[in-house]
């Protein structure tokens, strides 16, 4: 960044920055000390010696380096041979970002760069309430991300343990296998440990639990999304359409699948399929593909609606004009333009129903087990790694729906010429 | 034109009336826009609100001692019609006399032959415990019963002359009952007629609505208070970093529930990754590790990380068009920040926090999933117990019962929602 230091806001003052260190790292030794329930002489003295130390080293580092990068890289090879000393490659890794950061900060501070960017007649009290707010939105945002993270090593441990084991901290590779993954194709078969040639994938093909659950989940998953997207686009193009009677009542009725709790759903559906006996229709899958298709369809009406809103209808006028019939203005004009809408609703509506596990378990019949259902007993029963490979495989299935979603949400702004404020 | 035209009202070329042509025209168009919605509309009435009115009249309804349903033929027997009768014919708080033991003799011979009689010992048993057993040690010995039938039966068991039993037993003779309701809200009929709440120890129902109802408001408040700061950094930055930011947003969203109830469980529990960080780094002793996962706290947290989104969505979209440079002439004009933020920003945003708030709150009233998995006890919803009454106690007219309150005050907030904020202006990321 820029290391020119522009002399009305911001000019360096060690007395600043070396207090600041040293009030910093006072405060995180007390902090340490408060929980291990130190002595308060030893407290002290600790805090006193790391202060003066902290305050050294800045002191250090800001009069030995001129430029902020020098002093990165030569602190960052201290960290690094440090960490490597104290904790393998794992220590190193950890050592290596630490110094990095705190050779980045120390600059950051002693030169007055948070002050970059920011309008000049804050009030210090203001500029300390910024990074306050900062750093309160980083750990919100940690609080959304890290959990879906974090699983995703542990899916790869060798113990069958919920945490991190030292091998794994120290990036040691036998604290890493796949057998959980392998415990996925395995799980269910006749002969697991058969050698693996095209007998072996056909038994787990046809045996292996997840598998088989993958399959109904799919197989459910697409019936309904045709069924939720077809009636639901259907609908849309009737809904957006000026003339529509009782427009703001039916898309209440529409939308309230996606409001009422779905256990409310599920017990209704459990009387009315008993009512009318639908497990004996001898049509797989039937009770629980329509109440999916229930459960997808607000989702698909809001996305198709919400491209219809910037629909031009002189577009179909013209079709019709230049002599299209009703059918052929829908194919070449209508439906090409609210495309993507319907894309990302039959995304939606088939995450909906491949993440449903309520109406399973209500409904379903014995042998229906979904990928939900078998990680609902997963987790209510025996809960082993296996659920944790599972759940990384969903997390890479999310990332890569969500990249979909974000393509087409882009392209059909671009396509209807609505640019985001 | 001739003057002789212009005095006429204006025609199509057809001849037609144009007022007349238009109103039909406009008539077709409403057909056909009505139309496209009607299959959907169907659909929706048979595989969604049918069944909830179904449930709705099982909550007001059970024939469990009116009518046996044979489980494999389907075949449907009246039962206790007797009794029945001698219910008609004597009106309420009469003292049940031989020839009401004697109907309910000829009543419980009928039960045996089509096994009923568990299932009518069950429907009474739902309103007074210790019933149903009653009921099938008469069906064991009615083959030896003889009259005078009132001693016989007493000496069965003396519960048999309880008055309240007798009472029970009229109200259940019709099929029709709110008894149900009563019972969702810790009520009984009292035996002058009126209504008495149930024992203080057998309180159940209305606590967990207070409890449901306390944590959602709480769960609603947390994503405020964790929403708001990042709906507003989304809000304010570029465009650039902030689809980019908004991918921590939308991630959480698009992941599997299940997925994100385990992770949470993988954080929390006792051995969890949390504690044992926590322990790891000197903080905590290994023998007081925080008990953070199978109680309140563990769906109070997994709720709002679940909930999070649907409060940060709305409250961008309703960010994202506040002008800037209102709060910077606040500032020209000497308001502090905090001022400039307090009367100028947050009014602005008040209907996006009201949107979010709303649709936190109706989701996270009905919750099932994550307190069922993380809940452990203490952490239990209303969602809950209809799932246990449904899967467990068979109690199924209660479990209908406590739907169709809930569903109630979900529908009305779901009507303030469409009333404040506009079903259309529901958003998916």
């Amino acid at each position: 960044m820029n290391s020119d230091v522009s002399t009305t806001q911001a000019t360096a003052s060690f007395r600043f920055s070396l207090s600041f260190f040293a009030l910093l790292s006072a405060f995180v030794v007390l902090v340490v000390m408060n929980a291990r329930a130190s002595g308060l002489l030893e407290a002290a003295t600790a805090m006193l010696v790391t202060s003066v130390l902290a305050a050294g080293m800045a002191f250090v580092l800001v009069s030995v380096f001129d430029s902020k990068r020098t002093a990165m890289i030569v602190l960052g090879a201290m960290g690094l041979v440090l960490g490597l000393f104290a904790g393998g490659i794992g220590g190193a890794i950890a050592g290596t970002i630490l110094a990095v950061l705190i050779a980045h900060f120390v600059f950051w501070i002693h030169y007055r760069h948070y002050l970059d960017g920011l309008p000049n007649y804050l009030t210090s009290n203001e500029v300390l309430w910024h990074y306050t707010y900062l750093a309160i939105c980083s750990i919100v945002f940690v609080f959304l991300i890290a959990p879906i993270l974090v699983i995703i090593p542990l899916s790869f441990n060798v113990e069958p343990y919920f945490t991190f084991t030292e091998k794994m901290l120290a990036f040691d590779p036998t604290g890493y296998s796949l057998r959980w993954y392998d415990l996925l194709l395995t799980f269910g078969m006749n002969n697991p440990d058969a050698p693996r040639d095209l007998s072996w994938w056909a038994d787990a093909w046809d045996n292996a639990r997840w598998i088989n659950a993958a399959k109904n989940s799919i197989i459910i998953g697409f019936f309904s999304t045709i069924l939720a997207t077809t009636l639901g686009t259907i609908a849309a193009l009737g809904l957006s359409r000026s003339e529509m009677p009782y427009r703001r009542a039916i898309m209440a009725i529409l939308i309230s699948p996606m409001i009422v709790p779905i256990i409310i759903v599920a017990t209704g559906l459990f009387f009315f399929y008993s009512a009318l006996g639908i497990q004996n229709w001898g049509i797989p899958y039937l009770g629980v593909v329509l109440a999916h298709a229930t459960l997808g369809i607000p989702f698909v009406i809001i996305t198709v609606t919400a491209t219809l809103v910037g629909f031009d209808h002189s577009l179909t006028r013209a079709a019709a004009s230049l002599g299209a019939d009703s059918f052929t203005t829908f194919r070449r004009v209508q439906m090409p333009l609210i495309l993507p809408g319907v894309v990302s609703g039959a995304l939606f509506a088939f995450v909906t129903s491949f993440d449903e596990v309520v109406v399973v378990l209500f409904v379903g019949a014995l042998d229906e087990q979904t990928i939900p259902r078998q990680m609902w007993n997963g987790i209510r029963e025996q809960i082993s790694p296996a659920i944790l490979s599972v759940a990384t495989i969903l997390v890479v299935i999310s990332i890569l729906l969500l990249t979909t979603v974000e393509l087409l949400r882009r392209r059909s702004e671009r396509l209807r010429g609505v640019t985001p404020q | 034109m001739s003057d002789a035209t212009a005095n006429q009202s204006l025609t199509t070329a057809d001849g037609i009336p144009l007022k007349a042509a238009l109103a039909r025209a406009e008539a077709r168009a409403r057909r056909r826009a009505f139309l496209l919605v009607l299959p959907l509309l169907a659909f929706i009435l048979i595989t969604f609100v049918t069944p909830i009115a179904q449930m709705l009249h099982q909550s007001v309804y059970n024939e469990g001692f009116t009518m046996h349903t044979d489980v494999i033929t389907g075949e449907r027997t009246p039962i206790m019609t007797n009794v029945k009768e001698w219910f008609d014919e004597n009106p309420v708080g009469t003292e049940p006399d031989e020839e009401a033991y004697a109907a309910l003799a000829e009543d419980i011979r009928k039960l045996r032959e089509v096994r009923a009689a568990g299932s009518a010992g069950t429907r009474i048993n739902y309103e007074r415990s210790g019933t149903r057993s009653m009921f099938t040690k008469a069906n064991r010995s009615i083959t030896g019963l003889e009259p005078p039938y009132k001693e016989a039966f007493i000496e069965l068991d003396e519960e048999w002359g309880a008055p309240d039993l007798w009472q029970v037993m009229r109200d259940a003779s019709t099929p029709y009952t709110v008894n149900f309701y009563l019972a969702a809200i810790d009520l009984k009929k009292s035996p002058d007629g009126g209504f008495e709440g149930v024992p203080d120890n057998r309180k159940v129902y209305v606590n967990l609505f207070q409890r449901t109802l306390f944590l959602s408001v709480l769960i609603t408040f947390l994503t405020f208070v964790l929403g708001y700061p990042i709906a507003h950094l989304l809000a304010t930055l570029p465009l650039r970093q902030s689809n980019l930011l908004m991918i921590l947003v939308l991630l959480p969203f698009w992941t599997s529930l299940l997925v994100r109830t385990t992770s949470w469980i993988v954080l929390l529990q006792s051995e969890g990754v949390l504690n044992d960080a926590l322990v790891g780094a000197g903080l905590l002793g290994d023998e007081n590790r925080l008990p953070m996962m199978y109680n309140q706290i563990g769906t109070v947290v997994a709720m709002t990380h679940i909930l999070l989104p649907f409060m940060v969505l709305p409250l961008y979209s309703v960010m994202r068009p506040i002008n800037p440079s209102y709060v910077r002439a606040a500032r020209s004009l000497g308001a502090t920040s905090w001022t400039a933020f307090w009367r100028i920003y947050f009014p602005q945003t008040i209907p996006g926090i009201g949107a979010g708030a709303l649709l936190v709150f109706i989701l996270s009233v009905g919750y099932y999933i994550t307190p069922a998995l993380v809940g452990g006890s203490s952490g239990q919803l209303i969602s809950n117990l209809i799932a246990f009454h449904m899967q467990n106690s068979l109690n199924w007219s209660l479990a209908a019962a406590l739907a169709a309150l809930l569903l109630g005050g979900v529908l009305i907030l779901y009507w303030l929602y469409d009333r404040l904020v506009g079903i259309d202006n529901l958003k998916l990321g």
